[in-house]
């Protein structure tokens, strides 16, 4: 490998995203060059890059470890030289039988790896030598998601995916391997002028959670929310509609990330009953503490089951714990927060939004009345409240709370009135959640999505944070109609829920309604972040008392603030609820870390974040729970408060959970999530995907303020 | 000869030789990447034999790997649409499409009128670019109406 920079004098002098290093690795020598191309037209706009010209391979020194390589496979680097923010190179690593192309200034020089596997290699001995990194997903020797996730946890580097096949399936599986985006081939220079965003996001995040992510809090729920439900079901699709909405606005953007938004909808993987049955099996086989994903994906040996979809039910089961107990931190401040979030979530799923006033959970039942509410929401509706409990917007989250009727949390506070207590189902939420079925326990449930174009995650989890609407009431329509979360109250799940025995319990209260996500016992098992919160007896949903349809779970909402017995909510949001969770902890646990979520809070807030990113995609259940808490919490948030939103209603939470998204971690931990959240609609995957990334890599929100304390996680719901 | 060589482009956009994307990469083309297009079209002839090679390779065994085939397919599509060559896109798509379904007579016919688009429009763009050179530099090509 050839390394050789030319440092000439650096034009520009500005700031990032001059100078911005990208790394780019394709098999196809003509995209790289295309792209090669692109990158240097847009250092005019003020990306520098260098790079050497190379004529032929002889040229190069080949060292042994690329004579070894088939030199067919070549990568270019192509630097992007900035002398204040730092060189940047653009290694661009493809097949080639040659080295096509020449150049000489104003590039410096190139660096050419031999395989992807090379490129990994260089990345891995230097940590800083790129700031970004764009893969080709088809390769010859190495899977272009493989390189995607590893680089994305080794390293933290935003990753984009490049590919000629737009199928969505497969920018969903871009964006639950991390990617913070995925670029469609031919690619346009429109869509790389903003690729420095992702750059920034990360760093932003990282260095600023507080501030921006308070933004992106915001906006995540918001999108999340909106979308959330819908998202949630279809992580991708909600990525993609929102994403195509988006396109529409700004091209740059992730234009490429649908090509095809007919095809947003993607199967989400149903959690029956049976299914669910499996995973608690699993889960509780394992103990909660050692239920990872993969091993309860092993134990279930259900075939076509991956490992992300595990990984997402066990954090929409495990969120509602945690929202239990933020909610139980934050109700009011959370359903301010929610509020906030959800109103920035808005934009796409008003479901989240619309969180606004779910009162708690608590009164599940009551939330039948709505209609959808039945028993099976109601028991969902604990899980949303439990979701509601995380950020007000979480509140929503109940979505799987019927979205009619909600109930008022327990916990008054919320001034927000937003999500209070889970137990509450808004009322107002309903209308406009699709929860139109939820608690029918179905999975269906999850494709509340309505709120989201596509959210609606199946029943399940599908949640992409977004679900936050799903959450909420989606499954049971009892939530705010934001079906999209697999808080599912789905009765079904309660049953399996209660199994689970959850240590938290109160998670289960949540699983309640999803089928997937409560598994009380994926909760305590869930890796999901923050065991804290799966610790947390308060949190001990009701949910596992709820277990019939009744949501007994309500029942407990009740009595907490968080009632998070609702727990119906069950997570169906499954991923999305994971996601949703997250957010909805996000906006809550942003608030304060010190929270017991706020551990978790970070994480939810990271979850929100990623929930937003989830939303777009679904966000992989490989996510440290925290991150899917945190995404769920946005999520919740989100879709507690898109739920919110959607029920109109919840202006007021809206705008609470704005408030309080800023002041949460939740809209901190936005950023953190992901370096740009796009407040409102996930502009691109990216955000959600930095959200997602960036979930992984914080463990814990530092800003995540859950605000919980006064929050009523019904109410969010 | 300006003229000419403006409604040779248009005729290859209209007979739909040529698409978007080509428009794409004469944008590119400017002052400090002069000839861009010609070079990004000649990698890409030089890139792509091998690419039908491999196919080819594929086609001739028996039985056949359509995943195989549908891989290479994928590249090669890949390759064509980074350059705008529609017609040959086209063809490669319903080639995926016999490969999806497992239609192995399909896929040897058509990726027979694959390489038939792919020689045509080569033989095409190299009269363009040829044409190109001799009408002199020209301004930034511009979409054709």
């Amino acid at each position: 490998m050839i390394v050789e920079k030319i440092r000439g004098g650096n034009e520009n002098g500005d700031s990032f995203p001059v100078g911005m290093r990208v790394l780019a690795v394709d098999d196809d020598p003509i995209c790289l060059k295309l792209l090669e191309t692109l990158l240097r037209k847009c250092q005019y706009h003020g990306m520098f890059f260098s790079l050497i010209g190379i004529q032929d391979s002889s040229d190069f020194n080949w060292d042994a470890q690329c004579t070894s390589f088939p030199l067919f496979h070549e990568f270019l680097v192509l630097d992007f030289v900035d002398p204040i923010v730092q060189p940047s190179k653009l290694l661009v690593l493809g097949a080639f039988e040659r080295f096509w192309f020449s150049f000489t200034f104003p590039f410096r020089f190139i660096d050419c790896l031999v395989q992807a596997r090379m490129a990994l290699k260089m990345l891995r001995e230097n940590k800083d030598r790129f700031d970004l990194v764009i893969s080709d997903v088809h390769m010859p020797d190495m899977d272009g998601f493989k390189l995607l996730e590893l680089v994305g946890l080794e390293m933290d580097l935003p990753v984009i995916m490049l590919s000629a096949n737009g199928d969505p399936k497969l920018v969903m599986k871009g964006v639950t391997h991390g990617a913070c985006d995925y670029l469609v081939k031919p690619v346009r220079i429109e869509e790389l002028r903003n690729i420095w965003q992702h750059v920034i996001r990360r760093t932003k995040c990282d260095s600023k959670n507080q501030n921006k992510s308070a933004d992106q809090v915001k906006a995540n729920p918001a999108i999340v929310e909106g979308q959330g439900s819908p998202v949630a079901g279809n992580a991708d699709q909600n990525g993609k509609i929102n994403r195509k909405r988006k396109d529409e606005e700004d091209e740059s953007e992730d234009g490429n990330e649908s090509e095809d938004p007919s095809t947003q909808k993607k199967p989400r993987v149903v959690w029956s009953i049976e299914l669910h049955r499996k995973f608690v099996g699993a889960v509780n086989q394992l103990g909660i503490e050692k239920a990872v994903p993969k091993k309860i994906l092993d134990l279930m040996n259900v075939e076509g089951l991956t490992r992300e979809n595990v990984a997402s039910h066990l954090q929409a089961l495990i969120f509602p714990s945690l929202k239990y107990r933020l909610y139980l931190k934050r109700i009011s401040s959370v359903a301010t927060q929610q509020a906030n979030m959800a109103a920035a979530l808005g934009v796409k799923d008003s479901p989240f939004m619309r969180i606004g006033p779910f009162e708690g959970l608590g009164d599940f039942r009551t939330l039948a009345g709505p209609g959808r509410l039945t028993n099976a929401a109601l028991s969902h509706y604990s899980t949303g409240g439990m979701l509601g409990r995380l950020n007000t917007p979480a509140n929503v989250n109940l979505r799987n709370l019927t979205p009619s009727p909600f109930i008022q949390p327990s916990h008054a506070q919320n001034p927000n009135n937003s999500i209070t207590t889970l137990g509450k189902i808004h009322p107002s939420l309903q209308p406009a959640n699709q929860n139109p079925s939820l608690f029918q326990g179905i999975p269906s449930s999850l494709e509340l999505d309505q709120l989201q174009q596509n959210n609606c995650a199946t029943g399940i989890a599908n949640f992409n944070g977004v679900d936050d609407s799903r959450l909420l009431g989606n499954q049971s329509n009892v939530l705010n109609g934001t079906p999209s979360n697999t808080m599912v109250l789905n009765g079904k799940y309660q049953q399996t829920l209660n199994s689970g025995g959850f240590g938290n319990q109160s998670f289960n209260v949540g699983v309640d309604g999803s089928p997937n996500l409560l598994n009380p016992s994926a909760i305590e098992s869930s890796r999901m972040q923050p065991n804290s919160l799966l610790s947390n007896e308060p949190f001990q949903l009701p949910m596992n008392s709820a277990r019939d349809n009744n949501f007994s779970s309500v029942p407990y909402l009740q009595n907490n603030p968080i009632d998070i017995s609702s727990s119906t909510m069950a997570l169906p949001l499954e991923d999305s609820r994971e996601m949703q969770y997250q957010e909805g902890l996000v906006g809550d646990v942003s608030q304060t870390p010190s929270q017991r979520w706020g551990e978790q809070g970070m994480n939810y807030c990271h979850g929100s974040k990623i929930a937003y990113g989830s939303l777009n995609s679904h966000l992989p259940a490989n996510e440290i729970m925290n991150e899917k808490m945190g995404v769920v919490v946005n999520g919740i948030l989100g879709g507690g408060g898109s739920n919110l939103m959607q029920q109109k209603e919840n202006e007021i939470l809206g705008t609470q959970l704005r408030g309080r998204a800023e002041d949460n971690f939740l809209l901190e931990q936005q950023p953190k999530l992901q370096g740009g959240f796009v407040p409102r609609s996930f502009d691109s995957l990216d955000d959600m995907m930095n959200a997602m990334i960036k979930r992984e890599h914080d463990e814990t929100l530092p800003n995540c303020d859950f605000g919980f304390d006064g929050y009523s996680f019904g109410a969010g719901i | 000869m300006q003229r000419q060589l403006a409604n040779m482009k248009q005729s290859l956009f209209d007979q739909g030789y040529l698409d978007e994307q080509f428009i794409q990469l004469e944008e590119l083309q400017d002052d400090t990447n002069p000839n861009f297009v010609e070079e990004v079209v000649t990698l890409y002839y030089r890139d792509s034999v091998r690419l039908i090679q491999n196919i080819e390779h594929a086609l001739d065994k028996n039985p056949l790997d359509f995943a195989k085939l549908d891989s290479h397919m994928h590249q090669f599509k890949g390759s064509s649409s980074s350059i705008g060559a529609r017609k040959v896109k086209i063809e490669c798509t319903q080639f995926r499409e016999y490969c999806r379904a497992g239609n192995g007579e399909g896929c040897k016919r058509t990726f027979q009128q694959v390489k038939k688009e792919y020689a045509t429009l080569k033989k095409k763009l190299e009269a363009y670019f040829q044409f190109a050179r001799q009408a002199g530099p020209v301004e930034k090509a511009c979409r054709p109406k």
